[in-house]
């Protein structure tokens, strides 16, 4: 009995797959487990396991083709089986630059349709032009080279470079507009004295704890006790409810080269310091290294995005759904302040809180912001 | 200064004799006759009868003697009267000219020149007015030159002279009259270097030997109506200097290429197939050729005007290719 293979939805946000390599050839025998194929999800390269064991008759979908998750992409099935049913099954391809190709007669070009020269799609695949409605000049009716003035705006002025979407840009793309415009956003900022903070953490690295204490890790903490405090803010809009989590998983934002990525530290709410610095730095690593499955990355119920390291004094994220708040982080700055009436050198740190006007208000937000401060200013106690 | 092609062959042999002593000449009416196209004027009288060797009507025989003496240790050049003559010493050149260093592992080179005029010139029948670089550049041993102008001729026979490897230097018939400025004293054209000769952005004309004179003549009718072609000269067929052509047509996008062979398994075929795996991704259209009609060569006047690319048919080929 022949078996699908499919692009499978390995997350919830997923709705199409790039089959980056297949691991197996037409007319190898696989064993159900077996890896098939290498799937590009939104945000990580994936094994495909072969839920049949038979003989992989038929890879439908070359490899860097992007297709819909549900579409066919092989068949498993007896060596000598009749496959004929199954295959006529075409994949839908969801990315025009990557149609698969299949050389049947029925894909050639219609009369009279354009054919342009290799010079003209080795422009438009440069330069990101589309050629349809082009009307091609040359013989026969090649689109050729003049036919692409009017898309080449001055041919001595260097064309903006089009840089493909990667299935994480997309997901960064979907999850912030889907955030920003049907969230009613408000922020709320507030400033902390992180002298006992920078303290604490210079200590921990000269103790040398395994790994020494970050101030994203006093960060997580803290915002931690004060969400246990203020379990309103550890929730999300539901529609018809407001559904408040059981356990405070915290996504930190990792910036990587070509986007990011939120991996979560779990139940932060019962974890004492050192293992949530421990959590943090395994899975910052991982991410790094693109290793975090979708479980590592999926279902914060609140999020920290630190931008400190770029000496930044203050910004505004955009929520993360379904979480109702993230908190944005600014640097440490020496500043001049006021204290019994005198001015002297202190540590301060901006932070500010975008909140779900759905879920959250002015006030809760700000009592939240309160105790998290309280809790930063004083390490000893996290 | 200006000289004649003609003039500027016979300065670069002089002085590449006055230069070295190993360098001797030898042919039919090379000597007394001052040769057959007047190249070696004076030679005999400057250089004496042992180093401008009158020969027999002898082609295989003279070619094998000025292997046997290149492998001994001289240096000849062979003046064949035309290239056409040459085929009579086909089997010296292929058998053993191209093959003494390969089939010697090295031990024996072969530096010599075999050089004499070759194509059409006017009205010398079907036998006397044949391209037949391509017999030679389809050998591996041989390397085979061309050049258009007296510059070119003068730089790259004292080249072709110094050259440890057999060199088949292939002048234009009617290019001997033809005058040009040259370089000042002593100076050479390394082999397997191309020229681009008029620049432009719109189209790539190869074309070498006289072929060259057409091409840019067609450059400039095609100037007029606003069409900028490059005109490339390869100047040596063998090695072909391909990252040059390349380059040309990679910014162009579109190349004619002349010869006047004959189409079929012409060098043209081979330049513009060199041309494809390089460049594909870059051209606007299949690369056309201009060559001489697929014919032996009329003796009617009419008949071998029409048989030899001119620049019309060269301004017709680039009027195809950009479909206007």
């Amino acid at each position: 009995m022949a078996s699908r293979v499919i692009m499978p939805k390995l997350t919830d946000s997923m709705e199409e797959g790039v089959v980056v390599k297949w691991r197996k050839a037409e007319g190898d025998h696989v064993e159900s487990g077996d890896v098939l194929a290498e799937i590009e999800t939104d945000k990580a390269v994936m094994d495909l396991e072969a839920f049949a064991s038979g003989t992989l008759r038929k890879i439908l979908v070359p490899e860097g083709t992007t297709v819909p998750s549900g579409a066919l992409i092989g068949v498993i099935g007896e060596p000598d089986e009749d496959i004929k049913e199954l295959v006529k099954e075409q994949p839908v391809s969801a990315s025009p630059t990557t149609k698969p190709v299949t050389p049947s007669l029925s894909q050639e070009k219609a009369e009279g349709e354009a054919v342009p020269s290799p010079r003209v799609r080795t422009l438009a695949r440069e330069r990101g032009l589309d050629l349809a409605g082009i009307k091609g000049s040359g013989p026969g009716g090649r689109i050729v080279e003049r036919d692409l003035e009017p898309l080449l705006a001055k041919k001595d002025q260097p064309a903006a470079r089009e840089i493909p979407l990667t299935q994480m840009r997309k997901a960064i793309v979907r999850a912030t507009t889907q955030s920003k415009a049907p969230v009613p956003h408000f922020y709320v900022t507030t400033e902390v004295d992180m002298g006992e903070g920078v303290r604490f953490v210079e200590e921990s690295k000269k103790r040398g704890d395994r790994p020494p204490v970050s101030l994203t890790h006093l960060i997580i903490a803290a915002a931690a006790r004060a969400l246990v405090q203020h379990p309103g803010l550890n929730a999300a809009f539901a529609g018809e409810t407001i559904r408040v989590f059981p356990s405070i998983d915290i996504g930190i934002a990792v910036a990587l080269e070509d986007g990011l990525i939120v991996p979560v530290v779990r139940d932060c709410g019962k974890k004492p310091l050192r293992q949530i610095a421990e959590a943090e730095r395994a899975l910052v690593t991982r991410a790094r290294n693109r290793e975090l499955t979708p479980e590592e990355y999926t279902g914060a119920t609140f999020s920290i995005s630190n931008l400190g390291m770029f000496d930044v004094e203050n910004f505004i994220a955009v929520i993360l759904p379904p979480a109702a708040a993230v908190l944005a982080v600014g640097s440490v700055r020496e500043i001049p302040v006021v204290k019994n009436r005198r001015v002297e050198i202190g540590s301060r740190l901006k932070l500010t809180l975008s909140c779900d006007h759905r879920v959250v208000d002015g006030a809760a937000a700000a009592k939240f912001l309160q105790t998290f401060k309280r809790g930063l200013e004083h390490p000893g106690d996290l | 200064m200006t000289l004649t092609y003609r003039e500027a062959l016979n300065q670069a042999l002089c002085e590449e004799m006055r230069r070295d002593d190993r360098v001797f000449l030898i042919g039919e009416d090379v000597g007394y006759y001052q040769g057959a196209f007047k190249v070696s004027k004076g030679f005999v009288e400057e250089f004496g009868p042992r180093r401008v060797v009158d020969t027999p009507i002898t082609e295989l025989g003279f070619t094998g003697l000025a292997i046997g003496a290149a492998m001994a240790g001289l240096r000849p050049v062979v003046e064949v009267m035309t290239f056409n003559f040459a085929i009579l010493a086909m089997d010296q050149i292929v058998n053993n000219a191209a093959k003494i260093r390969y089939m010697s592992g090295g031990q024996i080179g072969v530096p010599m020149v075999i050089r004499g005029p070759g194509s059409a010139a006017h009205q010398l029948g079907a036998q006397h007015s044949q391209s037949l670089e391509a017999w030679f550049c389809h050998v591996p041993g041989l390397k085979v030159v061309a050049p258009a102008t007296p510059h070119d001729a003068k730089g790259l026979l004292k080249s072709a002279v110094r050259d440890e490897n057999p060199v088949i230097f292939i002048e234009g018939q009617l290019l001997y009259p033809v005058k040009g400025e040259i370089g000042e004293g002593d100076y050479t054209i390394p082999l397997g270097l191309a020229e681009v000769k008029r620049t432009g952005t719109d189209i790539t004309i190869i074309a070498y030997s006289k072929m060259l004179h057409q091409a840019l003549e067609a450059a400039e009718i095609l100037s007029r109506e606003g069409i900028q072609a490059e005109v490339v000269d390869p100047r040596t067929l063998r090695p072909l200097d391909l990252d040059t052509l390349a380059a040309s047509v990679k910014k162009t996008g579109k190349a004619v290429i002349v010869e006047e062979g004959w189409p079929f398994a012409g060098l043209g075929a081979q330049i513009a197939e060199s041309l494809y795996g390089r460049v594909f991704d870059y051209l606007d259209g299949p690369i056309v050729r201009v060559t001489g009609r697929d014919v032996p060569m009329p003796y009617a006047r009419n008949l071998e005007g029409a048989a030899v690319p001119d620049a019309r048919r060269v301004v017709e080929a680039v009027h195809q290719v950009l479909n206007r």
